[in-house]
C-alpha cells in the first residue's frame, strides 16, 4: 500500500468516525400514522394502557398546546415545524401481534443495535458494581437491567410506563409538579403525547449502590421522540443519573422534545449527567436532530443538592435549560456544561437557578465551544427572591471561537430581590491561544490534535464532573467534533 | 395619554410644531410619523425594556410647550456653577427651549454653539447633512416621537483640527409647576481631528412633575475626541427618558458618564457604531438610589469595524425601595477582528425592598477577540466594615466611606481634575444626607 493510499484510508476511517451511531437497525416498528388531534393522544394513552386520570392530563396538555405560540426568543433560527408530519408513536417492540413481551423476548436486532452501541443489555455483561439500564428506542422502553438487583433496596426505576401501572400513586404524586404542562410550548406538547423515559424513586435513607443509566436511541424515520423521565430522590438517598443518547443519519430533521423531572427531598442528592450526542446533521446542515427539552429540578427539602452536568455536542438546533429551583433552605444546586457546535449546528443552552429557600447556594460554569458556521449561546437566569436571606451565586461562563465564521453569545440575566444576596457573574470570549497551539506544534503535536488537546483542558472543570464511564466517552466525543475545524 | 393620543396631537398641531421650529427639522417629521405609528413606544414586553414601562410613562396627560411659550426663568440669576477650576463655557435651557444669555465667550472660527432651531436656520446645509440620520427609529423607542415634535435643542459643530480645550456646558432645568413634557433634541459633530468636552447637567426645581425627552446624535469623525459627562440632578417627581447615538470613525476616542445622582424615574439608552478601524469607546454611569425611584441604564456597543475598543463600567447603590436595572449588549460583526470588550457592572442592595436586575450580553461573530463581561450583586463588606469599626470609625461612616471608593472607581475615570474633585464631593453628599444638590445654581432649592 502506498503512502498515499495509506493517508486517504486514514482520512476515510477518521470521517466515517464523526458519527459513529449514524446506522439504522431494520427491525418490525409499530408506527402510529402521522399527525396530532386528540385521537392521536387518546390512541398512545390506550396503546400504553393508561388510566383515566393521566389521559385528562395528556388531554389538557394537548388544549393548553393549542393555544400556545412557538418560543422565538432564542437566539435560533428554527425552520417551520409540521407538527402534522410527525409520527408520535414508534413500537420496535412489537413482534406482529404476538403475546405479551418478556424480556427474553426481545427483538434480536434490537439486542444488537444496543451492543453496538456499546450498551449491554445482558446484565452478566456488565461490569461489576456497574450500570444499571433504561435501554428506550423511539417510544419504548425495551429493557431494564438490574431491576431486581434495586428492588431489594426498595429502589424503583423502570420505564414510566411501567410505573403509571406498577406505581400509580407516586407517578400521580410528582408527574407535572416540577414542570407543568402549561410550563411552555414544548413541555405542553410532551405533555400531551410522552412516551417511555424512565421513572426513579429512591426511598428514604437509600444510597443507590449502582449509577443508573437510560439510553435513547431514535430509530424510526418519521418520527419524533418525546420521552418523559421522574426522578424522586426521598429524605437522606443518593443517586446518580446518566443519560446518553443517539439517532440514525438522516437528511430529514427529526424532533426530540422530552421533560425531565427531578424531585429532591430533605438531605437528599441527585446527580444527573448527560452525554448529549443526537445525530449533528451533515456538514452541510442537513438534517440532524432538534433537541427541545425541560429539564427541571425541584430541591424541595432542606440542604437538598442536585448537580446537572452536561456534555452537548450533538443535535441540529438545541434549546435546553436544565434549572434547579431552589426551595428548601440550605438547598444547592449545580450546573456543568460543555457545549460544543460545529458546521451549522446551533445551541441555546444555560440555566436558571431560582433561589427561594434561606442559604441556598448554587454554581454555574458553562464552556461553550464553536466552530464551522456554528452559533452557540448561553442564556442563564440567577434569580433571588425576596424570602432568600443568604442567597449565593457562581456563574462562569466562558466561550471559545474556532474559526472567523461561527458565532459565541452570551446572554445572563440576574433578578436580585434580597439584599443579603451575593450574585457574580463573569463571561469570556476569546480564540485559543497561538501560543498555545505553537507549543504544542513545536513538540510535534499536529494543529487538529493540539486544539483538541486544548480544548479537552479548557472544559476540564465540566469532564472531571462526569462519572468515570461518560468522562472517558465525552472526551472522546469532543475531540471527534472537533474534526476538520482547522483550516 | 395612550400611543395615538400622541399622534393625534400631532396631526391636530402639525402647523403649529413647524412654526416654532425650522424647515430643517420639520422636513423629518413626517418619516417621523410613520415610524411612530408602526413602532410606538416601547412596553415591557420589548427585550430592551424589559423592566422599564416606558409606554407608562408617558401615560399622564403632559403638556407639550409647542406654542414655545417662554418660561420665567432668569438664567444669570438661576445658573451659577461653583465648580473650583472649573471653568466652563456655559449654555442654558428651560424645559425644551434654549436661553440666550449674554456675554458668551467667544468660540474659535467655525465652531459652531448654541440653540438647534437657530443654527439649523442659519446653518441648514450643516444640520440636514447629520440631524436624523443617527437616531434609529425604525425601532420601538423615543427617538421617533422626539423627531415629531422636536422644535429646539442644543448643537456644537466644532470644525476640522480644533480643539476646544474649556469645557461646554449645558444645564437645562425644568421649572414648570404644571406637568410637561419637555422635547429635546442635542446635536454634536466633531469633524476630524477635533476634540470637546461636553458636561450635561439635567436639574429640575423640587416638586416639579417632569418629564424630559432628550435624544442626542453625536458623529465623530476620524481621530476626534468627544467626551461627555452627563449629570443628572432633578426631583423624585421627574422622568428622564434619553437616547443617545454615537457613530465612531477611524481612530476617534469617545467617552460618556452618565451620573445619575438624583431622579425619580430614569431611562437612559446609549447606543454607539463604531464605523472604522482603530476606535476606541467608553461608558460608565454610576446610580444612587432610594425611595421609590428607578433607573435603568442600557448600552449598545456595534462593532462593526476591527481594531476596535470598548470599556463599560456601571455601579449602582439602591435603599430604600429603589429599583435599578441595567442591561448591555455588545455585538461583534464578522469579520471585526481584534475586537476587544469588556463591561462590568457592579450593584450593593443596602436594603430588603430594593431590586437589582443586571443582563449583560455578548452577541459575538468573529474570532479574534477578547471580550468580557462581569456582573455582581452584592453588600458591603462585612469584614471592612469590623475593621474599619474596630479602629474607631462609627458604622454609618465606615458604611459610607465604602460606598464613596465603590463608586469612586468610576469617578476616577474622569480625566477632568476639577470635575473629578467637585463629583466625588456631590456624592459623597448625597451618599451623606440622602440628597445632594449641586449648589451651583440656585433654583434647585
Amino acid at each position: 500500500m502506498s503512502t498515499s493510499e495509506k493517508d486517504n484510508r486514514l482520512v476515510r476511517e477518521l470521517s466515517d468516525e464523526k458519527y459513529r451511531y449514524g446506522f439504522t437497525t431494520d427491525v418490525h416498528t409499530d408506527i402510529i400514522d402521522r399527525g396530532l388531534d386528540e385521537d392521536t393522544v387518546r390512541l398512545i394513552s390506550s396503546r400504553k394502557g393508561e388510566p383515566g386520570w393521566l389521559l385528562d392530563f395528556r388531554l389538557k396538555a394537548y388544549r393548553h398546546w393549542l393555544e400556545m405560540p412557538m418560543p422565538q426568543w432564542a437566539h435560533l433560527d428554527i425552520p417551520p415545524i409540521d407538527y402534522q408530519n410527525i409520527s408520535y408513536y414508534a413500537d420496535p417492540t412489537v413482534k406482529k401481534k404476538e403475546g405479551p413481551k418478556s424480556t427474553d423476548e426481545i427483538d434480536p436486532q434490537v439486542m444488537k443495535t444496543f451492543d453496538k452501541l456499546g450498551i449491554p443489555l445482558e446484565e452478566r455483561l456488565a461490569l461489576s458494581g456497574g450500570v444499571a439500564v433504561d435501554a428506550v428506542m423511539d417510544s419504548v422502553s425495551v429493557k431494564t437491567t438490574f431491576k431486581q438487583t434495586l428492588a431489594e433496596k426498595g429502589i424503583i426505576f423502570c420505564s414510566i410506563g411501567e410505573a403509571v401501572k406498577n406505581h400509580p400513586d407516586l407517578v400521580r404524586e410528582y408527574l407535572g409538579s416540577v414542570v407543568s404542562y402549561r410550563d411552555n410550548f414544548f413541555a405542553a406538547l410532551n405533555s400531551a403525547v410522552f412516551s417511555d423515559g424512565s421513572f426513579v424513586y429512591i426511598p428514604k435513607g437509600v444510597r443507590c449502590p449502582m449509577e443508573l443509566s437510560t439510553y435513547f436511541r431514535i430509530n424510526a424515520q418519521g418520527t419524533g421522540q418525546f420521552e418523559r423521565t421522574l426522578i424522586v430522590a426521598d429524605d437522606d438517598s443518593y443517586v446518580s443519573y446518566l443519560e446518553g443518547c443517539t439517532a440514525p443519519m438522516r437528511d430529514e430533521n427529526q424532533l426530540h422534545a422530552a421533560i425531565v423531572e427531578i424531585v429532591v427531598l430533605d438531605r437528599a442528592q441527585v446527580k444527573y449527567s448527560t452525554v448529549q450526542n443526537w445525530y449533528p446533521g451533515d456538514e452541510n446542515g442537513r438534517g440532524g436532530v432538534y433537541n427541545f427539552v425541560t429539564k427541571r429540578g425541584l430541591l424541595r427539602g432542606v440542604d437538598s443538592r442536585l448537580s446537572w452536568t452536561q456534555v452537548e455536542t450533538g443535535s441540529a438546533i438545541t434549546w435546553k435549560y436544565p434549572s434547579c429551583v431552589l426551595q428548601g433552605d440550605g438547598s444547592q444546586g449545580e450546573f456543568y456544561s460543555v457545549a460544543l457546535t460545529n458546521n451549522w449546528q446551533q445551541a441555546d443552552t444555560g440555566t436558571k437557578m431560582i433561589h427561594i429557600g434561606k442559604n441556598t447556594r448554587s454554581t454555574v460554569i458553562s464552556k461553550g465551544i464553536s466552530a464551522g458556521h456554528s452559533q452557540n449561546s448561553y442564556r442563564g437566569l440567577i434569580s433571588v427572591g425576596r424570602n432568600a436571606t443568604g442567597a449565593r451565586n457562581y456563574s462562569q461562563c466562558d466561550s471559545l471561537l474556532l474559526g472567523s465564521d461561527c458565532g459565541a453569545h452570551t446572554f445572563p440575566y440576574m433578578d436580585v430581590r434580597n439584599e443579603t444576596a451575593v450574585v457574580e457573574h463573569e463571561a469570556t470570549t476569546s480564540k485559543i491561544s497561538e501560543d498555545q497551539l505553537f507549543y504544542c506544534n513545536q513538540r510535534g503535536i499536529p494543529m487538529e490534535q493540539a486544539i483538541g488537546l486544548i480544548v479537552n483542558g479548557y472544559a476540564k472543570d465540566v469532564l472531571n464532573r462526569l462519572p468515570m464511564e461518560f468522562a472517558v466517552e465525552a472526551q472522546r466525543l469532543l475531540s471527534v467534533s472537533l474534526e476538520n475545524t482547522v483550516g | 395619554m395612550s400611543e395615538t393620543n400622541y399622534s393625534e396631537i400631532f396631526i391636530a398641531n402639525r402647523s403649529l410644531i413647524d412654526a416654532g421650529s425650522s424647515p430643517v427639522m420639520s422636513a423629518l417629521r413626517d418619516r417621523a410619523y410613520d415610524c411612530y405609528t408602526r413602532y410606538g413606544l416601547p412596553g415591557t414586553k420589548v427585550e430592551e425594556y424589559l423592566h422599564t414601562d416606558i409606554g407608562a410613562w408617558f401615560g399622564p396627560d403632559w403638556g407639550v410647550n409647542l406654542k414655545r411659550v417662554a418660561l420665567p426663568v432668569n438664567p444669570s440669576e438661576a445658573f451659577r456653577c461653583n465648580v473650583p477650576n472649573l471653568s466652563t463655557q456655559m449654555h442654558f435651557m428651560a424645559g425644551d427651549s434654549y436661553l440666550k444669555k449674554d456675554g458668551q465667550p467667544s468660540l474659535p472660527d467655525g465652531v459652531l454653539c448654541g440653540s438647534l432651531l437657530e443654527l439649523s436656520e442659519s446653518n441648514p446645509d450643516i444640520v440636514s447633512r447629520y440631524l436624523g440620520t443617527l437616531a434609529d427609529m425604525e425601532k420601538p423607542g423615543i427617538a421617533a416621537l422626539n423627531t415629531m415634535f422636536m422644535q429646539d435643542g442644543f448643537m456644537v459643530y466644532v470644525p476640522r483640527n480644533v480643539q476646544i480645550e474649556k469645557p461646554v456646558q449645558l444645564v437645562s432645568l425644568m421649572t414648570d409647576a404644571v406637568p410637561m413634557l419637555a422635547c429635546r433634541r442635542i446635536l454634536v459633530v466633531l469633524e476630524q481631528g477635533a476634540s470637546l468636552k461636553l458636561l450635561l447637567c439635567d436639574h429640575s426645581s423640587a416638586g416639579s412633575q417632569c418629564m424630559s425627552m432628550t435624544v442626542t446624535e453625536c458623529f465623530v469623525a476620524d481621530n476626534a475626541s468627544l467626551e461627555i459627562y452627563d449629570l443628572e440632578e432633578t426631583s423624585d417627581r421627574n422622568t428622564r427618558v434619553m437616547e443617545c447615538y454615537v457613530s465612531q470613525q477611524r481612530d476617534s476616542r469617545v467617552m460618556i458618564q452618565n451620573l445619575s445622582l438624583h431622579n425619580g424615574k430614569t431611562r437612559n439608552s446609549v447606543f454607539s457604531c463604531f464605523k472604522g478601524p482603530g476606535a476606541s469607546f467608553e461608558v460608565n454611569g454610576i446610580a444612587i438610589t432610594d425611595g421609590q425611584q428607578h433607573v435603568d441604564n442600557f448600552t449598545f456597543v456595534d462593532h462593526e469595524a476591527t481594531d476596535c475598543e470598548s470599556r463599560e463600567l456601571f455601579k449602582y447603590v439602591l435603599d430604600g425601595q429603589s429599583t435599578g436595572s441595567f442591561a448591555g449588549k455588545v455585538l461583534v460583526r464578522h469579520g471585526a477582528q481584534r475586537t476587544v470588550s469588556q463591561q462590568t457592572n457592579r450593584n450593593i442592595c443596602l436594603t430588603a425592598d430594593s431590586r437589582m436586575w443586571t443582563q449583560p450580553q455578548l452577541e459575538i461573530y468573529a474570532d479574534d477577540v477578547k471580550c468580557s463581561h462581569g456582573a455582581t450583586v452584592g453588600q458591603l463588606d462585612e469584614k471592612a466594615l469590623f475593621y474599619m469599626q474596630q479602629r474607631g470609625i462609627p458604622m454609618k461612616e465606615a458604611r459610607m466611606l465604602l460606598m464613596l471608593a465603590f463608586l469612586g472607581e468610576v469617578i476616577d475615570r474622569i480625566p477632568l481634575d476639577s470635575l473629578r474633585a467637585r463629583l466625588l464631593g456631590l456624592v459623597e453628599l448625597r451618599l451623606r444626607h440622602g440628597q445632594s444638590r449641586c449648589e451651583g445654581c440656585g433654583v434647585c432649592k
